[in-house]
């Protein structure tokens, strides 16, 4: 039985200026519970996608609910379930990480003992709370990457949209933020992820679509598109066949 | 409202852990208020304590030429130089000095001006005299002789401002004409013998006195630091609008403005928090900047700044004119992309804003497009509503319509700013 928490349905988007769509009549449907991959080369829609589900560009033409919510109606209570973790550093490099995810969880409505046990809680988790009272501009890449997760989901989100939430980081950071957000999606949250990392997707989604020119060419659980994939053995094998081995640099 | 709270705390810690910037944001308008008021208060002071040194050529050496140097010394205005190493100067001297501009101005009084002068009055006056006395004499052709004119050559500095010439030159011209009106003066007592002094009474029977407005039986005098207070500090209250911008610029580039749009905040909320810190920041330096006027100003030999009981009332006019810099300030965050297009453009749009609303020249000195510009400029409001209260000594009916004016401005500024992000969000 499936419970949908995110519907979209005949979703574009065509930048002004642009000669095609960055995002092409796209429908799709994810389940509550899910972790929930968004594989592309570069270019193939998924920033746009997901900016557009967390209300930070409006759609050309389509709709799509959260949770049963539009953002024409009920922005405020979209925004209320829904996490957000940026591709870039979305902190203030001058506060300390513990500042940082005070201003955040309040933002959220969160505050208090339980607001600073729960900000505690996580650093522990993280490997960070020896440097929650450090500032972000003194932190590395791979700690940034962290608090910029936790900054995402401190209020627990219903749902939570992550755009390449371990980008530039070391192996131990990644596998960190990886076992983090299994521990996230075990709690209930939806996971909509972001990746070039087809292994790491592999490993921690339970469904993925491959997107290439603004349009999905195979949605599935990892195993069924590589099965339905022919000769194809891992989702890198799934990737090469459906998107071409050309580069996609563009601007 | 808690989200509101917050949100001050967070850009007040921001502001905290940026020391240079806060240095620049209190400093820099106490730098700049004192600078220029004592500049301004030497300009046009009357009894000041600079002399401007000037060059003078007495090639006179007669009455005359005695009572220039000697009235240009009592005007308080100018050290009088006419030799230099023990030797008198000369017009070539004189004239390349000033013309390189070691000296602003030189006098080249000319030969014989006393005696000519004298000659010139003396033959005028007989002259009057001999038809007065006409009908009891036999009529004689008075032996006029033409005296060619004299000339009291004036160099300047080529970098002098005109406003610096024209005084001199006015102030030149008046004292020619008390040494010939003397003249004259002295001349018909001659010739009319020493019982007739009495009749010429040399006191000048035209004069002139301002009234000056008077409030609780005390005189208004307004000295340059009740100008120059008011009008620095608003300037200065506006260069918010470049801390401010950078600030919102610094929040799209890092991203957190993205993080701040996905939250359950709204933007005015975000808005809010950024208005009411750098309001305080603003009110803050408006009160520093008075007390340094009322403190420190005298203690550097300027006139203090008296408030007469307007505290309260320029603090009102202080409040709207920060709202109205702070509305200029989020919209040219909001618009800017980069640091490098807020920072110049905030800071000259300022200086051109403070420019066409008088803070530098009076408006009823411009020309009269520029007059009709400045009523459009938030500065001169500001600056209309301060003069309004400290000067004039309006109530706050008197100055609600500027106040109006500004709250308008910030809720324009802020309106759009709304309204440009939320376009650039369809792109």
């Amino acid at each position: 039985m499936t419970d949908p928490i995110i519907e979209i349905q005949s979703l574009s988007k065509k930048y002004k200026n642009a000669d095609v769509y960055s995002v092409n009549n796209l429908s799709l449907q994810i389940n509550k519970g899910e972790i929930f991959g968004l594989l592309g080369p570069n270019g193939a829609g998924k920033t746009t996608l997901i900016s557009m589900l967390c209300g930070l560009i409006k759609p050309t033409s389509g709709d799509f609910t959260i949770n049963g919510y539009k953002y024409s109606n009920d922005a405020h209570a979209i925004k209320k379930i829904m996490g957000v973790v940026p591709q870039e550093y979305a902190l203030y490099p001058t506060l300390t990480a513990r500042e940082n995810l005070m201003y955040f969880g309040n933002m959220y409505g969160l505050k208090g003992k339980a607001l600073k046990q729960k900000i505690n809680d996580s650093l522990d988790y993280l490997g960070l709370l020896k440097f929650a009272d450090k500032k972000i501009d003194t932190f590395s890449g791979g700690m940034k990457r962290r608090i910029n997760l936790l900054a995402g989901q401190l209020h627990e989100p219903s749902v939570l949209f992550l755009d390449e939430p371990t980008v530039g980081v070391d192996v131990h950071s990644k596998a960190v933020i990886i076992e983090y957000l299994k521990q996230v999606n075990q709690s209930g949250t939806t996971i909509i992820y972001t990746s070039h990392h087809l292994a790491e997707a592999q490993d921690l989604c339970s469904h993925i679509a491959i997107i290439d020119n603004g349009e999905i060419m195979i949605k599935g659980t990892p195993q069924e598109i590589i099965e339905l994939t022919h000769n194809a053995h891992t989702l890198e094998d799934v990737f090469l066949s459906l998107t071409g081995k050309a580069l996609r640099d563009h601007v | 409202m808690y989200k509101l709270w917050m949100s001050i705390y967070k850009e007040v810690l921001l502001l905290k852990r940026d020391a240079g910037g806060l240095v620049i944001l209190f400093v820099m308008p106490l730098v700049l208020i004192i600078t220029i008021t004592l500049i301004q208060d030497s300009t046009f002071k009357t009894a000041t304590e600079t002399k401007i040194p000037i060059l003078l050529v007495d090639n006179d050496k007669g009455e005359v030429s005695e009572l220039i140097k000697k009235n240009l010394g009592e005007s308080n205005s100018f050290e009088v130089i006419t030799s230099q190493g023990g030797k008198s100067i000369d017009e070539a001297f004189a004239k390349e000095k000033v013309f390189d501009g070691d000296y602003q101005l030189a006098i080249i009084i000319p030969e014989k001006l006393s005696e000519g002068l004298k000659e010139k009055v003396e033959e005028n006056v007989t002259s009057i005299m001999q038809g007065v006395m006409e009908e009891d004499t036999v009529a004689v052709e008075p032996s006029v002789k033409k005296e060619a004119p004299k000339e009291v050559r004036l160099y300047f500095d080529p970098a002098s401002q005109t406003a610096f010439k024209t005084a001199v030159k006015s102030t030149i011209d008046k004292m020619i004409s008390q040494i010939e009106t003397k003249t004259i003066y002295n001349a018909f007592t001659e010739q009319l013998g020493e019982e007739s002094v009495a009749a010429f009474n040399q006191e000048s029977y035209i004069s002139f006195k301002e009234i000056v407005p008077m409030f609780d039986n005390k005189e208004m005098v307004p000295n340059s630091t009740q100008h120059n207070v008011p009008a620095w500090t608003l300037f200065a209250i506006f260069f918010i609008v470049v801390p401010l911008s950078i600030n919102i610029v610094k929040e799209k580039s890092q991203g957190t403005n993205v993080r701040l749009r996905t939250n359950p905040v709204s933007y005015a909320t975000v808005i809010g928090g950024k208005t009411i810190t750098y309001l305080i920041i603003c009110m803050l330096q408006f009160y520093l900047m008075l007390a340094v006027g009322m403190y420190v100003f005298p203690k550097i030999g300027l006139s203090p700044l008296e408030l007469d009981g307007t505290f309260a009332l320029m603090s009102v006019v202080a409040l709207f004119s920060g709202l109205a810099a702070v509305g200029f300030g989020i919209l040219l965050g909001t618009v800017a992309k980069t640091q490098e297009q807020s920072a110049p453009f905030g800071a000259t749009s300022v200086v051109i804003l403070a420019a066409i609303g008088g803070v530098w020249v009076p408006v009823f000195a411009m020309p009269k497009i520029m007059q009709h510009i400045a009523k459009i400029s938030p500065m001169n409001w500001g600056l209309e509503a301060f003069y309004d209260v400290l000067l004039r000594k309006y109530t706050i009916i008197g100055i609600l319509p500027y106040l109006g004016l500004l709250l308008l401005f910030f809720l324009i500024m802020t309106a759009v700013s709304i309204f440009y992000d939320e376009k650039k969000r369809a792109v």
